[in-house]
């Protein structure tokens, strides 16, 4: 049986009294493009902090490939990549350097972090830009750096957190062609953070996630027949009204 | 493409790579900075060209250890803004790691599969070495202006330096471990620079601060810094002071463990309250 690229099971964690996820679970299959659908503050961004390690979870098990990102942190690490939804650039910087530096950070040399650079620029069409400030480019180019950076160490497993805010609609669509590329050909796991809903294809994974809760996972028709709804926006609503639903009744009883 | 199969254990080479990307990211942004860079040279410059030249016939120095005969008041101040050097680069250093956090650079940083405690140590080794660069650039334009040490001293110095260094950029790594934003911080560095340096041996010596003071002497002695001023007075001159050594040491680390404490995310306070654009 093939070894999911990320699985995570019963995770919660809390800031102070605020919990932000409450007993999470999911699975990223190897080669999978995985969309995770939630409004603002449905727990994404803390999500993808725990499977990175910037924080550690307060209950529940994280694992990369099988290694478990508290206890075999350096194996899990090494073999995913992170996108993050605001911009991590150093503005300074070239962009080999920013490269070269990224590389340098997975323990890559300078002359094989050269040629990845120079191959992964090529893949995201900024090769001509390689020589120039980071922050001479554009938004549009920025995020295909971050992406282009994210794979400099080639990870089996990519996480991308709302990548496409502050894009127009055609570096949008180019982005998300480009990363399901990655997915359908070169076999990277993806979990794509998101809250517009036509970043989501029917071939897609789908993990609902609201207010800190999975509510349905699995590929988007198995989600779409279980929340009963004809098309996204609405199974969305659905399983988000089910949910308010559920917690207003547990309050009432208590 | 299986993860599972491909090993990428941590060898040696590749801890030494990742140190030396750190370094290196850390000279680039020192050096493309030019401002920060004049700006550390011309506030200890203003200090001894204007500040102690003003002051030199109003404060003589007797003769105290480590100096063997009466020295000029630019000569006795001259270790306490090679220290000062080094406690504004602590803090700088520690500012742009707030800055970092601020921009998402840090988060960058510490999803590196190296351990933590390696990545902040790296971090820290290239404020270190970034301000050994200051302070021997200081000690060029003080020779020049003809405040000279033995040339023993300023090898002797290197090790000491590295020492100061490690402190000042240990208690500035357990700061921005405390605050969240930029504006914090700054208000912090006045908070923290400036008493510390004006309550050391920095500017006068301490017997002199006793007969004026008692109060003012106690808070000097239980003062770090000024410990690191007489260890990097004492190294300039050939001489190893074990008493300031030993603090400056043991100092270190308790700060550095406080820092890496802060820093671990299981336990630290950046797993309690989150960093900031994190807690979506």
């Amino acid at each position: 049986m093939t070894q999911p690229a990320l699985r995570i099971d019963g995770v919660s964690h809390s800031f102070g009294a605020r919990t932000a996820l409450d007993g999470v679970s999911l699975t990223v299959p190897a080669g999978s493009f995985t969309a995770l659908l939630g409004l603002n503050g449905a727990g994404k961004t803390t999500l993808f902090s725990l499977v990175t390690r910037l924080y550690d979870s307060t209950s529940g098990t994280i694992e990369v490939f099988g290694f478990d990102v508290r206890r075999e942190a350096p194996a899990a690490l090494s073999r995913l990549g992170i996108v993050f939804q605001a911009r991590t650039l150093d503005l300074d910087l070239t962009v080999r350097q920013s490269l070269l530096y990224h590389a340098a950070l997975h323990g890559i040399g300078r002359s094989l972090g050269r040629a990845r650079a120079a191959d992964v620029l090529e893949k995201f069409a900024l090769a001509d830009r390689i020589n120039d400030k980071v922050r001479n480019l554009s938004g549009g180019q920025m995020r295909r750096l971050e992406i282009a950076r994210a794979l400099i160490h080639d990870p089996a497993l990519l996480l991308l957190d709302e990548p496409t805010v502050g894009l127009d609609v055609e570096a949008r669509q180019g982005l998300i062609r480009e990363v399901r590329r990655l997915a359908g050909e070169e076999g990277r796991g993806i979990l794509w953070a998101t809250h517009l809903l036509d970043e989501i294809q029917m071939s897609d994974r789908l993990v609902v996630l609201h207010k800190g809760c999975v509510l349905a996972q699995g590929p988007v028709q198995q989600v779409l027949a279980h929340s009963g709804g004809s098309d996204l926006q609405t199974a969305f609503m659905n399983l988000v009204h089910s949910s308010e639903m559920k917690a207003a009744g547990q309050e009432a009883a208590e | 493409m299986s993860g599972r199969e491909r090993t990428k254990a941590l060898s040696p080479e590749g801890y030494a790579t990742c140190f030396a990307g750190i370094v290196w990211r850390e000279a680039l942004r020192f050096f493309s900075q030019r401002g920060r860079f004049l700006s550390a040279l011309v506030r200890p410059l203003v200090w001894l060209f204007i500040f102690a030249a003003g002051l030199r016939s109003v404060l003589g120095v007797s003769i105290i250890p480590p100096y063997e005969t009466y020295v000029l008041y630019e000569v006795y101040v001259t270790p306490g803004l090679v220290a000062m050097i080094q406690l504004f680069n602590g803090l700088q250093s520690s500012l742009s790691m707030v800055y970092d956090r601020e921009v998402g650079a840090m988060r960058i940083l510490l999803v590196s599969p190296y351990p933590r405690w390696f990545l902040l140590l790296s971090k820290l080794a290239a404020g270190v070495f970034t301000s050994i660069l200051q302070a021997y650039a200081f000690l060029f334009v003080a020779y020049l202006w003809e405040v000279e040490a033995p040339l023993m001293g300023y090898l002797t110095l290197l090790p000491v330096l590295v020492l100061t260094g490690l402190m000042m950029g240990a208690m500035g790594l357990l700061l921005s471990s405390l605050f969240r934003q930029l504006e914090n911080f700054a208000s912090v560095m006045n908070f923290v620079i400036f008493p510390m340096f004006f309550a050391s041996s920095a500017l006068y010596p301490l017997w002199r601060i006793q007969e004026s003071s008692v109060v003012l002497y106690q808070l000097c002695r239980f003062n770090p810094f000024t410990y690191a001023v007489e260890a990097i007075r004492f190294a300039l001159y050939g001489q190893f002071d074990t008493t300031s050594l030993t603090i400056v040491t043991g100092v270190a680390v308790v700060f550095l463990i406080m820092s890496l404490f802060a820093y671990n995310p299981s336990k630290g306070l950046i797993a309690r309250r989150g960093a900031p654009a994190m807690a979506d």
